[in-house]
C-alpha cells in the first residue's frame, strides 16, 4: 500500500501541531527584522556620506548574491565565537531577517523614488529639517506603496523556513521530517508539508493581492 | 471584389458598425472618410481579420473571409481559412509596425518566403525592386529603427506590396509622419495606384490627396454610411448636411 | 588565523564542479520549461492554460526543501528505486525555477507591442510563424534581465542538495570541514560565500552579454550598464501568486 489515508489523517495534526507555529513565528519575526533592517540599509544607502553609500551596496549585493543556506550556517556556527548563545530559532530568525533585509531595502528605494521629486522641492520651500522630511512626508507616501511588494517577500520567506531544520529547528517540513523519519513512512508526512505550503502561500497571495487593492500599486 | 453585407460590429455594448451594406469594384480606390470613431478603421481591420464581425458576412473576390460552410451552417472562420482569403489582402498601418528584429530586407522578404514559399533568390529581388521603388535601395541592410518615419512608412508600402495582394488596406498612414514627409509618401501611393490594377481602400484624414486619387468616397458617421458619392460630387456639393459640417471642419483646420 | 587556508580552499573547490553541474542542468532544465509553460499559459486552449497554470502554482507554492524531500524520500517509494541525488536535485531545481521562468516568458512575450502581431497578420504569416519570427525574438530581450535574477537565485538553491547529500560546496564545507575546524568556522563560510558570489559575478557577465546580443538583435542600442551590473526588476510593479518571490 503506497498510501494510506489512515496514516494520513494521523499524521496531519502532528505535522500541523507541531511546525505550523514555528513557521508563523519564525516568519512573523523574520519579516518584522528584514523589514526594519531594510529601511536602514535603504537609508545608508542613500547616504551622501559616498563611502557609507558604497559599502551598503556592496554589502546588499553580497547578501543577494549568495545563498541563504549558507549565511545560516555562518552565523549558526559563527556566533558562539562572541560568546553569542543563540538558540536555533533565533539564529534562523537573524538570518532569515538579514537576507530579506537586503530585498526589503530595494523595496524601499523603488517606494522613495517613486515619491515625486516636488515633494522634495515643497518640504524645502517650507523649510521642514531634512529630518522631518523624510518621517513627515517621504516615508508616510513611499511605505503604503511599497506594503505589497514586502508581503510578496514575506510570502517567499514563509517557504525558506525549511531551511532551518538543518540546524534542528521543526518548521512545517522539520516536523513531517521528524515523523517521518520515526516511522520510516515518508509519502504522507511529507506530502502533508506540501500541501500546507501550497495552502500558506495561496492564501497569503491573496491576503497581498487585497493589500495591492487597498493601496493601489506603482508603475 | 469586396462585399460588405449586414455587418455589424460591437464592442461590449458599444456598438461601432450596424447594418453596414458596400461593395468595391475590383481596381478601384475607394476612401472612407468621417469623424474619428465612426467605424472607418474598424473596416479595415475587419477585412484583416485584426478583428471578427459580431454578424453579417465580408466576401472578398467571391469567397467568404468571415464564415465556412459546415453542413448547412455558417460557422465562424478558423484561421486556416482565413490565412487563405488573407493571401490577397495587405495592409499599411497608421505606425508602420515594422519588425524591429529583422533589417529592412528581411521585413520584405520574410512573408513571401515564409508565406508564399517564393525563394531566397526570388524574395529578395522582389524586395530589392520595391525598395528601388520607394526609393530606398540604399537602405537595404539598416535596421527599421535607424529609419525617418517617412523612411519606414515607404519600406511598410514596400513590405505590403511584396506580398502581391490584390487589395491593399491602407489606414492613416500619413498620420504619425512629420508634416514635411507626408507629400512624399501620398504622392508614392498615388503612383502605385496608378500603375497598379490594385484595389485600395483608404482610411485619411488627407481631403487633397483623397480627392485626387479616390474613384469614390464614402462618408461615414456612427457605423453608418452617410453619403457614397465620387470625389468631386462629395467634396464640392455633399447632399448632406452631416457630410458638408464634417468637410468644413476639417478644411478650416487645415 | 589563517592556516588551513589552502585546504579550505581545496576541500570547497571539490565541490565546486558538482555545484555548476547542478546550476548549469538547472538552468537548462528551467529555461525549457519557462518557455514550454510560459507559452502554454498564453495558449488559446483552455486546458493547455490550466495545465500550465497548475504546474507553476504547485511548483511556486511549495518550498524548495520540500520538493527535495520529496523527490528524494517519497518518489522512490511510489516508483521502487532511488534516484541519484544529483538527478533529484538537478531535476528539482529545473521544475521549480522553470515555473518562476514561465511567469517571465509570458510577461515578457505579452509585452511586444500587439501592433507587431498584427503586422505579421497583414502578412499572412501563421501563428507559429509569428510567434518564432516576429514576436519571440523582441521578447528575448525583455527577458534576458529577469531570468539573470532567477539564474542567481537558482545558483543560490543549488545550495539546498546538500541536504540530499549532493557533495556540492556547502556540503563539502558543512559535513567534511566544519567539524574538525569548528574554531575557523568564519573562515570556511566566508569562502563559501566567496565562492557563490564568484559565480553570481560570473552568471551576471554571461546575461549580460546576451543582453547586448538580444538588443543588437531588434536594432536597440545597448545601453551603457557596466558589464558587472544587474538591471533591478521593477519590485513595485510586480503580480502577485502563490509564488510571492524574490525573483
Amino acid at each position: 500500500m503506497i498510501w494510506d489515508w489512515d496514516y494520513f489523517w494521523e499524521a496531519l495534526p502532528i505535522v500541523v501541531g507541531d511546525g505550523l507555529w514555528i513557521t508563523f513565528q519564525v516568519t512573523l519575526l523574520g519579516s518584522i527584522v528584514a523589514y526594519l533592517l531594510g529601511m536602514v540599509l535603504a537609508l545608508l544607502r542613500r547616504s551622501r556620506i559616498r563611502v557609507v553609500s558604497t559599502v551598503t551596496w556592496a554589502f546588499i549585493e553580497f547578501i543577494r548574491s549568495t545563498p541563504l543556506l549558507v549565511q545560516l550556517f555562518f552565523l549558526f556556527f559563527v556566533f558562539p565565537d562572541f560568546g553569542l548563545k543563540f538558540g536555533p530559532v533565533t539564529t534562523g530568525v537573524i538570518a532569515l531577517g538579514l537576507h530579506y533585509s537586503t530585498y526589503a531595502a530595494e523595496v524601499y528605494r523603488a517606494g522613495i523614488e517613486a515619491v515625486p521629486v516636488g515633494q522634495w522641492e515643497a518640504a524645502t520651500a517650507l523649510s521642514l529639517p531634512r529630518a522631518r522630511t523624510w518621517r513627515a512626508v517621504i516615508l508616510p507616501q513611499a511605505i503604503p506603496r511599497v506594503l505589497p511588494a514586502l508581503g510578496n517577500y514575506t510570502i517567499s520567506m514563509v517557504k525558506e523556513t525549511p531551511l532551518l531544520l538543518t540546524i534542528g529547528v521543526t518548521d512545517i517540513a522539520g516536523a513531517a521530517f521528524q515523523e517521518a523519519s520515526s516511522t520510516y513512512r515518508y509519502v504522507e508526512p511529507i506530502t502533508i508539508a506540501g500541501l500546507l505550503f501550497l495552502v500558506l502561500s495561496y492564501s497569503a497571495s491573496l491576503l497581498v493581492r487585497w493589500l495591492e487593492r487597498r493601496v493601489g500599486t506603482l508603475h | 471584389m469586396i462585399r460588405f453585407e449586414d455587418v455589424a460590429k460591437r464592442f461590449g455594448d458599444h456598438v461601432v458598425l450596424d447594418g453596414l451594406n458596400f461593395t468595391v469594384a475590383p481596381g478601384e480606390f475607394v476612401t472612407l472618410i468621417g469623424p474619428s470613431g465612426s467605424g472607418k478603421t474598424t473596416i479595415l481591420r475587419l477585412l484583416m481579420t485584426l478583428e471578427q464581425v459580431t454578424s453579417g458576412t465580408i466576401h472578398v473576390d467571391g469567397e467568404c473571409l468571415t464564415h465556412v460552410r459546415r453542413g448547412d451552417r455558417l460557422v465562424p472562420a478558423d484561421e486556416k481559412h482565413q490565412q487563405q482569403v488573407r493571401k490577397r489582402i495587405g495592409m499599411v498601418f497608421q505606425q508602420f509596425n515594422l519588425f524591429p528584429n529583422m533589417k529592412v530586407l528581411q521585413n520584405l522578404t520574410e512573408a513571401p518566403i515564409r508565406s508564399l514559399g517564393l525563394s531566397r533568390a526570388e524574395a529578395e529581388a522582389r524586395a530589392h525592386e520595391l525598395l528601388d521603388l520607394v526609393g530606398l535601395s540604399d537602405k537595404v541592410h539598416a535596421h527599421p529603427t535607424q529609419l525617418s518615419g517617412g523612411q519606414q512608412q515607404r519600406v511598410a508600402i514596400a513590405r505590403a506590396l511584396a506580398m502581391r495582394p490584390d487589395v491593399l488596406l491602407l489606414d492613416e498612414v500619413t498620420s504619425a509622419l512629420d508634416p514635411e514627409l507626408v507629400a512624399g509618401v501620398l504622392r508614392l501611393l498615388k503612383d502605385i495606384a496608378e500603375t497598379t490594377e490594385i484595389t485600395f481602400l483608404c482610411v485619411t484624414h488627407e481631403m487633397g490627396f483623397a480627392r485626387d486619387v479616390s474613384d469614390r468616397v464614402l462618408m461615414f458617421d456612427h457605423g453608418h454610411i452617410v453619403e457614397d458619392a465620387s470625389p468631386d460630387k462629395l467634396f464640392s456639393e455633399p447632399d448632406h448636411e452631416r457630410t458638408r459640417e464634417f468637410l468644413s471642419a476639417v478644411l478650416e483646420r487645415g | 588565523m589563517f592556516d588551513n587556508l589552502s585546504l579550505f580552499v581545496s576541500t570547497i573547490s571539490r565541490g565546486l564542479l558538482l555545484t555548476v553541474e547542478a546550476t548549469v542542468g538547472g538552468i537548462l532544465i528551467a529555461t525549457v520549461l519557462s518557455f514550454v509553460f510560459g507559452l502554454a499559459m498564453l495558449s488559446r486552449s483552455r486546458t493547455v492554460r490550466l495545465v500550465a497554470r497548475i504546474y507553476v502554482e504547485i511548483w511556486r507554492g511549495t518550498s524548495e526543501v520540500v520538493q527535495l524531500l520529496w523527490i528524494y524520500f517519497v518518489l522512490p517509494v511510489l516508483i521502487g528505486y532511488r534516484i541519484v541525488p544529483l538527478v533529484a536535485g538537478i531535476v528539482v531545481l529545473g521544475l521549480n525555477f522553470g515555473a518562476y521562468g514561465a511567469e517571465i516568458v509570458r510577461g515578457a512575450v505579452q509585452s511586444v507591442p500587439k501592433a507587431q502581431y498584427e503586422g505579421a497578420i497583414a502578412l499572412n504569416l501563421t501563428p507559429a510563424q509569428r510567434m518564432r519570427r516576429v514576436i519571440l525574438p523582441q521578447a528575448l530581450v525583455e527577458m534576458v534581465p529577469p531570468f539573470n535574477n532567477l539564474f542567481i537565485q537558482l545558483l543560490k538553491g543549488s545550495a539546498l542538495l546538500t541536504m540530499i547529500t549532493v557533495h556540492e560546496m556547502t556540503y563539502q564545507a558543512r559535513e567534511v570541514l566544519i567539524d574538525r575546524n569548528i574554531d575557523q568556522a568564519w573562515l570556511i563560510w566566508t569562502l563559501v560565500l566567496l565562492f557563490y558570489l564568484v559565480l553570481a559575478i560570473l552568471i551576471t557577465i554571461g546575461m549580460r552579454l546576451l543582453e547586448r546580443w538580444a538588443a543588437r538583435l531588434v536594432g536597440r542600442k545597448p545601453d551603457e550598464r557596466s558589464i558587472f551590473s544587474r538591471r533591478k526588476k521593477p519590485v513595485l510593479a510586480e503580480t502577485v501568486s502563490a509564488g510571492g518571490g524574490p525573483l
